[in-house]
C-alpha cells in the first residue's frame, strides 16, 4: 500500500470525524454497558476524542500497515496507557480491545459511502483497514494481559510477606511459624527473610515451626537444615520445632541428616529450650488473679 | 542468543580476579538481582577466576548480560590455555578439604548457579562457562 | 595496597575487614595479625566481617587459618558479623569453617571472648576476669 493510499483513507476519516466519533462512541458504550461505574461517557468521549487525533495523524504521517513505524508511537503509547489502567481497573480484555475494533463499523461505513462506486479501491482500503485495526487491538490485548501478569506477580510477592511473620518471642528469641505449602522458591524466600532478622534484631536464637506446614519434601528439608547451618556460621542458633510423627518418619526414610540440628515436638519445648540456651528462668508465683 | 551486552577482561593476576568478581558485582547491581542471587554469582566468579590465574596459568573472563523470552541472565566464561583437568568427574566431586584432589571448588561452583559448563582435556586449557537467571521475586 | 587495620581494645585486638581484599591481602593480613597478637599478647581477636560482600574458600581458608594460629599463640579468636547472604552462600559452597567461633556482632563477639577467658581462668583455678 502506498501513502496515497493511507493519505486517502486518512482524509476520508478527516472528512466524517465528528460522525465517526459519535458511532464510535455509541458502539463503546454498548459494549460496556455494565461497565457505567468504571468510566463514564463524558471520560469515554474524551478518550476517544484524543485518541481520533492521534489515529489521523499517525495515518498521513505513519505507514498504513506498519505500527511498529515512528509515526505510530503516540498511538501506541495512548493505547498501552488505556489498556494498563483498564487492566487495574478490573476490565476484561474484550472490554478493553473493543476501544479498537468498535470503530471498525464506523471507519467501514464512511469508506464505503465515499468509494462505493470503485469497488477495487473500497477492496483496498477496507482491506489495509481492518489489518491496520487488528494490529492495533492486538496490541492493546498484549499491554493488557502483560499488565494482569505485573499485577499478580506484585501480589504474589505481597502475600509471600504478610504469610511469613517473624515474631519476637522474648528478649533474643524470634519464632517464625510457617504455614501452608512450601514450595523451593518461597522456602528460600523465608530463609532469607529469617537469617536478615536474626542480624536486625541481634537474637542469637530463632525457632523455626512448621506445624502448620502439611508436607514437607526432601527439597524444602534441605533448604530448612541450610537455614540451620547458616545461622550457625552466622553465630546464632537456629531450631525447628512442631515436627509431626508423619513427617518425622518421611524425613528418615528419605535419608535426610539431621545431624546436630535441634529439633521439637512443639513450640513451647522450643520455648523452653530457648530459655536454657540463653539463661533464662520461669519461676512459679501465685497467679494475681 | 546474543548477548545484550559483553566485556572481556584478563585474568592473570590477584587483582585480576578482584576485578572480575567486582564487574560481576556491579552488573548484577543494575540489572536488580537479588542479594542471595549476587553473592552465589560472584562467589562462583572469584573462584573459578581464582582457579584460571593459579592452575590455568593466566586466560581471560568473557562477561556477557543475556535475555531470553522474559527473563534476564548473566553469564561469565572463563578460558586458559593452561594444563587442563584430566579427570572433570572427580574435580567436580573434590571438595575444598586438603589431601587428595584438586581443591578447585568446582562442585561447590555448580551448586551456586543456574547453569554450568566445562571444557577441558590434559595439556588443552580449560572453559568454565557458568549463567545466572534473575528470579522473579525481589 | 592498603593495610587492613588492627585495633587494640582493651586486652583484645580488633580486625575490621572493610574492603573487598585480594588473595596477596589477606595473606598479608594474616601475617600482620600473627605479628601484633605475639606483640600486644592479646588474649582475644575479633574478626569483624560485616563489610564483607563475598567470603570464597580463599578467604574462608584464611578465616580458619588465623583462628587456628590465634589459637596455637595461646588466644581466642571470633569471627562477627556474617552477612545472611553470605551464611546461605558458604552452605551451598560446601565451605567448613568448623574451627571458626562466630557471633552475631562485636558486642556479643566481645562476650563469647571474655566466656571463653573466664572458662580457660576457671580450668586454671585463678580468679575469674571482672567484665
Amino acid at each position: 500500500m502506498t501513502t496515497n493510499t493511507s493519505n486517502r483513507a486518512a482524509d476520508i476519516f478527516t472528512r466524517y470525524e465528528q460522525p465517526i466519533l459519535e458511532d464510535w462512541l455509541r458502539e463503546q458504550l454498548a459494549a460496556l454497558t455494565a461497565r457505567q461505574d468504571l468510566i463514564s461517557e463524558a471520560d469515554l468521549r474524551r478518550q476517544s476524542t484524543e485518541l481520533f487525533a492521534l489515529f489521523i495523524s499517525a495515518c498521513r504521517t505513519g505507514s498504513f500497515t506498519d505500527i511498529s513505524t515512528p509515526g505510530w508511537k503516540t498511538v501506541l503509547e495512548y493505547l498501552a496507557n488505556v489498556s494498563r489502567t483498564r487492566a487495574q481497573q478490573g476490565f476484561t480484555p474484550s472490554e478493553t480491545a473493543t476501544v479498537v475494533f468498535s470503530i471498525k463499523q464506523p471507519l467501514f461505513a464512511r469508506l464505503r459511502q465515499e468509494l462505493g462506486a470503485n469497488a477495487e479501491a473500497l477492496a483496498d482500503e477496507l482491506w489495509s483497514a481492518t489489518v491496520l485495526l487488528d494490529k492495533l487491538g492486538l496490541y492493546t490485548t498484549e499491554v493488557f494481559l502483560k499488565s494482569r501478569e505485573d499485577i499478580i506477580k506484585r501480589q504474589q510477592a505481597e502475600m509471600l510477606e504478610l504469610s511469613t511473620p517473624v515474631v519476637k518471642l522474648w528478649d533474643g528469641v524470634l519464632a517464625v511459624p510457617l504455614v501452608g505449602t512450601l514450595d523451593s522458591a518461597r522456602t528460600q524466600v523465608v530463609m532469607e527473610g529469617i537469617l536478615q532478622s536474626i542480624v536486625d534484631t541481634g537474637s542469637s536464637m530463632a525457632i523455626v515451626d512448621i506445624t502448620g506446614v502439611p508436607i514437607v519434601d526432601t527439597l524444602v528439608a534441605q533448604h530448612l537444615l541450610n537455614t540451620v547451618f547458616a545461622a550457625k556460621l552466622m553465630g546464632a542458633q537456629c531450631i525447628i520445632s512442631g515436627i509431626r510423627p508423619q513427617i518425622a518418619q518421611a524425613m528418615v526414610h528419605l535419608g535426610v541428616e539431621f545431624g546436630s540440628v535441634v529439633t521439637k515436638a512443639t513450640l513451647a519445648d522450643a520455648l523452653a529450650y530457648a530459655f536454657q540456651q540463653i539463661g533464662v528462668t520461669v519461676t512459679n508465683k501465685a497467679p494475681i488473679a | 542468543m546474543s548477548p545484550l551486552r559483553s566485556e572481556t577482561l584478563p585474568l592473570r593476576t590477584d587483582e585480576d580476579v578482584l576485578r572480575v568478581r567486582q564487574t560481576v558485582r556491579v552488573w548484577m547491581v543494575e540489572q536488580t538481582f537479588n542479594v542471595v542471587e549476587q553473592t552465589m554469582m560472584v562467589t562462583a566468579t572469584s573462584e573459578l577466576a581464582r582457579n584460571t590465574v593459579v592452575y590455568g596459568g593466566g586466560g581471560s573472563a568473557r562477561l556477557e548480560l543475556l535475555a531470553d523470552s522474559g527473563r534476564q541472565g548473566i553469564r561469565v566464561i572463563f578460558e586458559d590455555e593452561g594444563q587442563g583437568i584430566p579427570d572433570i568427574e572427580q574435580a567436580l566431586k573434590d571438595g575444598f578439604t586438603t589431601g587428595a584432589g584438586l581443591g578447585l571448588g568446582l562442585g561447590g561452583s555448580k551448586r551456586l548457579v543456574d547453569e554450568f559448563e566445562i571444557e577441558s582435556a590434559a595439556g588443552k586449557g580449560t572453559r568454565v562457562t557458568i549463567t545466572k537467571w534473575k528470579k522473579s521475586h525481589p | 595496597m592498603d593495610q587492613i587495620p588492627i585495633l587494640k581494645v582493651g586486652e583484645f585486638l580488633l580486625v575490621s575487614i572493610q574492603v573487598d581484599m585480594h588473595d596477596r591481602q589477606a595473606l598479608s593480613l594474616q601475617d600482620d595479625l600473627t605479628t601484633q597478637v605475639v606483640k600486644t599478647r592479646a588474649k582475644g581477636v575479633l574478626i569483624d566481617i560485616s563489610s564483607l560482600e563475598i567470603v570464597d574458600s580463599f578467604i574462608g581458608r584464611m578465616l580458619g587459618n588465623m583462628a587456628s594460629i590465634t589459637q596455637v599463640l595461646g588466644a581466642h579468636a571470633v569471627v562477627v558479623g556474617m552477612r545472611p547472604a553470605v551464611a546461605i552462600t558458604i552452605v551451598e559452597l560446601g565451605l567448613s569453617l568448623t574451627n571458626v567461633r562466630t557471633a552475631l556482632n562485636v558486642d556479643k563477639g566481645m562476650a563469647l571472648l571474655r566466656m571463653q577467658m573466664n572458662q580457660e581462668m576457671n580450668e586454671g583455678g585463678h580468679e575469674p576476669f571482672e567484665k
